[in-house]
């Protein structure tokens, strides 16, 4: 303990400025594109630190699960659904599951307020973050389906087609599981929704549809991601019906603008609370 | 009031959760923090500091009462909060797994700057705080002061003229307090900034502050200077006195200082008018008491007696 002189010092108050004349400059705002590329550039940086160990696990549970159903069903279409919906599993675990997780963590311990304290539009952290998850999906995707065309005889020639089906199925799962995070009261609740996306997502879309009681059927048809399974399954087969495959991806994007628009109500509601 | 730039009168009580019978987290607050000031807000755990600085980040809305930063009223428009103020909050988890280049970085083109300026404002506050060798490092892997240090870092990029600052130096070393000290007082010098200070860290309350509200229960129990504040208790001095075995009984001006020490182990920690102290300080230092003297020291109060003093719970403050 130090001592201190007895006499209080008494310290020169700063002047009080003069009235200023009207409220201060705003700072500038930041704007929505190069916002969202901010915020993308950062999630991406985060792979490195995070995500990885993730990624590898999305990737063997879906080459996993195509080595187990290659044993029940026999090559044709049901083939074809197999590796599709493994695919887009992947997909699935990183949007929906990773980032639903992600988000709800972000809300409960406070990391909201660091976005929330900027002059950012909140879709471009919305944004941002779920086209991060769903470029994280697309090493694991591509190796699940360049595995499974091996395994179950089916052609290369279409895979392209994945370059649509990752950022439309990607949207509508990041944007599902961005507005399960943010709407979660809990981290807890918002993991147990995203794994059980995830789950859904699994069933639904790897299991050959026709095998399926009618209930779950109409589940599936409801279910984002079955629709980028039906338009990637198709694209295996010899004279794809394109137009079939463009309505499927066009069903994608609706729900990724939907969800996406619901993850940034979400957000905005999270963070001002 | 005409100098008076920002005043923050009465933002009342919020709910507390649901669940939990109703807290008056802020109740009827009222302040005014004058332009270029370092202001500081100091009181325990719940106090209610928290909540009041949420209230004016416009991170939550108040259920009554008004909020005007420099002219901008931030309860109507709270989205005007993040460009008038940059916000340090406690919490890095959106910054963890970045590294502090990218955070700094990101942070900046996040307050509206373009990519040239906020590399150049990153490297520059970077240097400025002695982060430069700790760049490519992820925040995650930093230990807690210097994780705090990059975070105060995020803050000073794309400048605001209000830095709102929720415990800025927890869990840092000197040298990294210094920086952040030094950081702020030459952005108040150079550009007028002001800044808002959570504290419940008594010492750094009384040697950065100019001015400081004393919270307590969601009331301001005290606002003026720390000099000014202490003058409430000015009539009284502390003295502390380390015995080197045990104290002297047989001298009799001891013996009769015993009633009003408060004693722990070899030490008695006294409050007196200042001729007492004077008289008791005389006493020890003379004659055998001297002897058996280990060390003394006489203070002025600090603000930690004024809380007291203030009939505040008293629980809470950090004297470090």
């Amino acid at each position: 303990m130090s001592a201190v002189p007895l006499e209080v010092v008494v310290r020169a108050e700063e002047p009080g400025e003069a009235d200023l004349g009207g409220p201060a400059e705003l700072g500038p705002r930041a704007r929505l594109f190069p916002a969202l590329c901010a915020v993308y550039r950062a999630q991406l940086s985060r792979a490195r630190v995070a995500r990885i160990p993730l990624l590898f696990v999305a990737t063997f549970q879906s080459v996993g699960i195509m080595i187990l159903m290659r044993g029940v069903v026999d090559g044709g279409g049901e083939a074809r659904a197999v590796v599709a919906g493994s695919s887009v599993l992947v997909v699935a675990f990183v949007a929906l599951n990773l980032l639903a997780q992600y988000f709800g963590q972000l809300r409960a311990d406070g990391g909201l307020d660091h976005y929330a304290t900027l002059p950012v539009p909140p879709a471009a952290v919305v944004l941002g973050a779920a086209a991060a998850y769903a470029s994280f999906t697309v090493p694991g995707t591509l190796v699940t389906a360049v595995v499974g065309c091996g395994l179950f005889g089916l052609p290369l020639t279409h895979l392209w087609v994945l370059a649509a089906v990752i950022p439309l199925a990607g949207a509508a799962l990041a944007g599902l599981g961005a507005a399960l995070g943010l709407l979660a009261p809990r981290p807890e609740l918002a993991t147990l929704l995203g794994q059980m996306g995830m789950s859904a997502a699994l069933l639904l879309g790897v299991l050959p549809a026709e095998r399926m009681p009618t209930l779950l059927q109409y589940a599936r048809d409801l279910l984002p991601s079955t629709y980028g399974v039906e338009a990637f399954a198709r694209t295996f087969g010899p004279e794809p019906d394109w137009a079939v495959v463009a309505l499927d991806l066009a069903v994608c994007a609706g729900v990724g603008v939907a969800s996406l628009a619901v993850a940034t109500w979400a957000y905005r509601r999270a963070a001002v609370r | 009031m005409r100098d008076l730039v920002k005043t923050y009168p009465a933002a009342r009580g919020r709910r507390g959760r649901p669940a939990t019978p109703e807290v008056r987290a802020t109740d009827g607050i009222c302040l005014t923090v004058r332009r270029g000031e370092i202001f500081g807000l100091l009181g325990p755990n719940g106090a209610g500091k928290s909540t009041l600085v949420r209230q004016l980040t416009g991170l939550m809305r108040p259920d009554s009462g008004t909020v005007d930063i420099l002219g901008h009223d931030i309860v109507r428009h709270p989205e005007r909060a993040a460009r008038i103020l940059a916000y340090l909050g406690q919490e890095s988890t959106a910054l963890d797994e970045l590294t502090v280049s990218l955070a700094v970085e990101t942070t900046g083109r996040l307050r509206g700057l373009d990519v040239r300026r906020a590399r150049a404002e990153r490297d520059a506050v970077l240097e400025e705080l002695g982060l430069t060798a700790l760049a490519s490092r992820p925040l995650k892997k930093l230990s807690g002061g210097q994780r705090r240090l990059a975070c105060f870092a995020t803050a000073l990029v794309g400048e605001r003229p209000l830095l709102v600052l929720d415990e800025p130096t927890t869990g840092m070393d000197p040298v990294a307090r210094r920086a952040v000290w030094a950081a702020i007082d030459w952005r108040r010098a150079e550009r007028g900034t002001t800044v808002l200070l959570v504290t419940h860290n008594v010492i750094e309350a009384e040697t950065v502050l100019d001015r400081v509200a004393v919270l307590d229960r969601g009331k301001v129990i005290a606002c003026d200077s720390p000099a000014g504040l202490k003058e409430k208790v000015a009539d009284e001095v502390r003295v502390e006195l380390v015995w080197r075995e045990r104290a002297p009984m047989d001298v009799p001006e001891v013996a009769a200082l015993r009633s009003s020490a408060v004693e722990s182990g070899r030490r008695w920690s006294l409050r007196l008018a200042p001729e007492e102290a004077r008289a008791a300080v005389a006493a020890v230092t003379g004659g055998s008491a001297f002897a058996a003297l280990d060390d003394f020291t006489v203070a002025t109060p600090s603000l930690e007696d004024v809380y007291l003093a203030l009939g505040g719970s008293g629980r809470g403050l950090v004297k470090a």
